[in-house]
């Protein structure tokens, strides 16, 4: 019995190993070191795929060294409508994400300097929620716009979401206007607005600040649309295209000024950034 | 035969019975006028009794009833001098979602609003009321245009959400109500809407940013539809009640999200039971909500609806 307990063991020690050091790409399916892959920022090195970031990676290759200071950071999800589905209550799911992930929220707001201009963030993480709009979102979007606004200095939103969070019922569609409203002040200030949209950028998220950016990028092969793949398909009884609803779909007819890669974000930014002349 | 809801039956035997008297009455086979006007009192009664009771998933029934009113009823029973104003000026016109100026008693103003038709052709042709980006565009395009004559704007709701199509992605139905949302927190004039049936999610929205959000008793406002969100959380569409219930969709649960400013009380048995009453307590409820936002400055009615916006959704802070 000993050698085959043992041996019934092994394999399972083995694949936790193995999964820490390989990774699977998911578009190319090649098998690549992870730390390789991490250090690639999380671009596949064979295909160019980019996986997702963390709000704080993100944060990491965006701004200069020790200039992010965060903001609104104890703003967390509450359980407006004691909303329980088929797996248990939403507060539950909620405390899991923060357990999980370490954040509060779907998104991480503050300041900091591109390249020594000064401007106003907030980062989305898909990991909390699959980067779901709660009230706790919305807020800290509309807060860090409304700093922006009141310091003068240019806002970037980094969206990855799958849309508003249905378990906050209404509250969470309300987060697109006032989040929408947030974006306007700025507008009516001259301040700029910068949305990058990273995989994925959908729903609700999509439909509103993401979209009205005055400048849009995308990051490449990101999914970007409105409503899902399967509820269209459903909808209109037919095949959707392969590329449909990619970056380079949404660049082609019209709603992004650029695909960037990931490795080029930064100085693309700062480019653009370096053209506001208030 | 005329098509009913589950729950309706035992009104609609009462008045199939009453119409029955009254048939008798007609080729005079006798007096029933007593009989005809307890039978119509307990009918009443049983309207009363069943609508005040409705579950969320009834109300979502009600408010999907193919005999409730829809934009084309209010416009002829509210409204003098419809001017339709068509097309988005970049691609076309949306027959789901159709604008113009109208006239609310002696009141001027913009009306946009979400167009459901009365039959499968009409609906064909409206596509149920679920429009496409140039729908979206042409109710900013319109409402720009109210800005400018400085008449307020009536907003009408009624869509299961904003279409989703193929046609509808590549002309960016997501940019098209981001910039709604976006626009309507900065125009000048008065804004009032109305949900008189379905709150589809964006779809909704898109038109729905304004100073008082009013909403008819047996309508509903929600992020998503129960069945869908039955078949994402429940993974079973069957769960659609379950769903209506949890996601909070009703007036009543509205008003107390502070998402909605008042609820307008439909005459009893639905609004679809008696469409020129629903329509005059419509109107007297968006007459009373212009009457306190047109002396507003204009900077007085961004600023106030900004702070509303501002002050929706629930979280916890430290």
């Amino acid at each position: 019995m000993g050698w085959f307990t043992k041996k019934s063991k092994e394999p399972a020690g083995k694949k936790l190993q193995q999964d820490e050091i390989w990774i699977r790409c998911q578009s190319c399916s090649a098998h690549v070191f992870k730390q390789d892959f991490l250090n690639n920022i999380s671009v596949c090195p064979k295909c160019g795929w980019h996986g997702k970031l963390t709000a704080y990676e993100r944060i990491g290759i965006t701004l200069d060294s020790g200039t992010f200071k965060e903001m609104f950071e104890t703003i967390r999800p509450c359980d407006p409508l004691r909303f329980v589905d088929g797996k248990g209550p939403y507060g539950e799911k909620a405390e899991q994400a923060r357990t999980k992930t370490k954040l509060n929220e779907s998104v991480v707001t503050g300041t900091g300097k591109i390249n020594g201009l000064e401007v106003a963030v907030s980062v989305m993480d898909f990991r909390f929620l699959g980067g779901s709009l709660g009230s706790g979102t919305g807020e800290k979007i509309l807060q860090a716009a409304n700093y922006a606004c009141d310091h003068r200095i240019p806002y970037i939103i980094f969206s990855a979401s799958g849309g508003a969070r249905m378990h906050e019922g209404i509250l969470s569609l309300m987060q697109m206007a006032k989040t929408c409203a947030g974006v306007a002040r700025l507008d009516d200030r001259r301040i700029p607005f910068i949305s990058v949209l990273t995989d994925p950028t959908t729903g609700g998220v999509s439909a509103s600040y993401a979209m009205v950016g005055d400048v849009n990028i995308a990051e490449p092969g990101a999914l970007i649309g409105f409503a899902g793949r399967r509820v269209i398909e459903q909808t209109i009884k037919q095949k959707l295209p392969e590329d449909f609803q990619t970056a380079e779909f949404v660049l082609e007819h019209g709603f992004l000024d650029a695909i960037v890669h990931r490795r080029e974000m930064k100085g693309t930014l700062h480019r653009i950034l370096s053209y506001y002349n208030r | 035969m005329e098509r009913e809801l589950e729950f309706e039956r035992p009104v609609v035997e009462i008045e199939r019975a009453i119409e029955k008297l009254k048939n008798s009455a007609a080729e005079s086979k006798g007096d029933f006028s007593a009989q005809i006007a307890e039978l119509e009192k307990k009918c009443e009664e049983r309207k009363r009794e069943i609508y005040d009771g409705l579950s969320p998933w009834q109300t979502v029934q009600v408010a999907r009833h193919p005999k409730r009113p829809v934009l084309y009823d209010y416009i002829t029973l509210m409204f003098k001098d419809f001017v339709e104003l068509r097309g988005d000026r970049c691609y076309g016109d949306d027959r789901a979602l159709i604008g113009g100026f109208a006239t609310l008693d002696a009141q001027k103003a913009m009306l946009v609003g979400h167009s459901k038709g009365k039959n499968v052709e009409e609906n064909v042709r409206r596509n149920f009321g679920m429009a496409k980006p140039e729908g979206y565009r042409k109710a900013l395009r319109l409402m720009r245009l109210a800005e400018k004559f400085n008449v307020p704007i009536l907003a009408f709701i009624d869509t299961a959400g904003a279409y989703p199509g193929l046609d509808a992605e590549q002309r960016g139905q997501a940019e098209a109500i981001a910039r709604n949302l976006t626009e309507m927190a900065k125009i000048e004039v008065p804004i009032v809407a109305v949900v008189t049936g379905e709150g589809g999610s964006g779809g909704a929205l898109g038109i729905g940013v304004a100073d008082s959000v009013l909403m008819l008793s047996n309508a509903v406002y929600s992020v998503i539809s129960p069945e869908g969100c039955a078949s994402i959380l429940w993974r079973d569409a069957s769960f659609s009640a379950r769903a209506a219930e949890s996601l909070k969709i009703t007036a009543k649960s509205l008003l107390s999200l502070g998402v909605i400013d008042e609820i307008i009380k439909e005459p009893v048995g639905g609004a679809h039971s008696n469409h020129k009453a629903t329509a005059s307590a419509i109107k007297s409820a968006v007459l009373k909500h212009l009457k306190k936002l047109i002396p507003l400055s204009p900077q007085k009615l961004v600023q106030r609806r900004f702070e509303k916006f501002s002050g929706m959704g629930k979280f916890t802070k430290g």
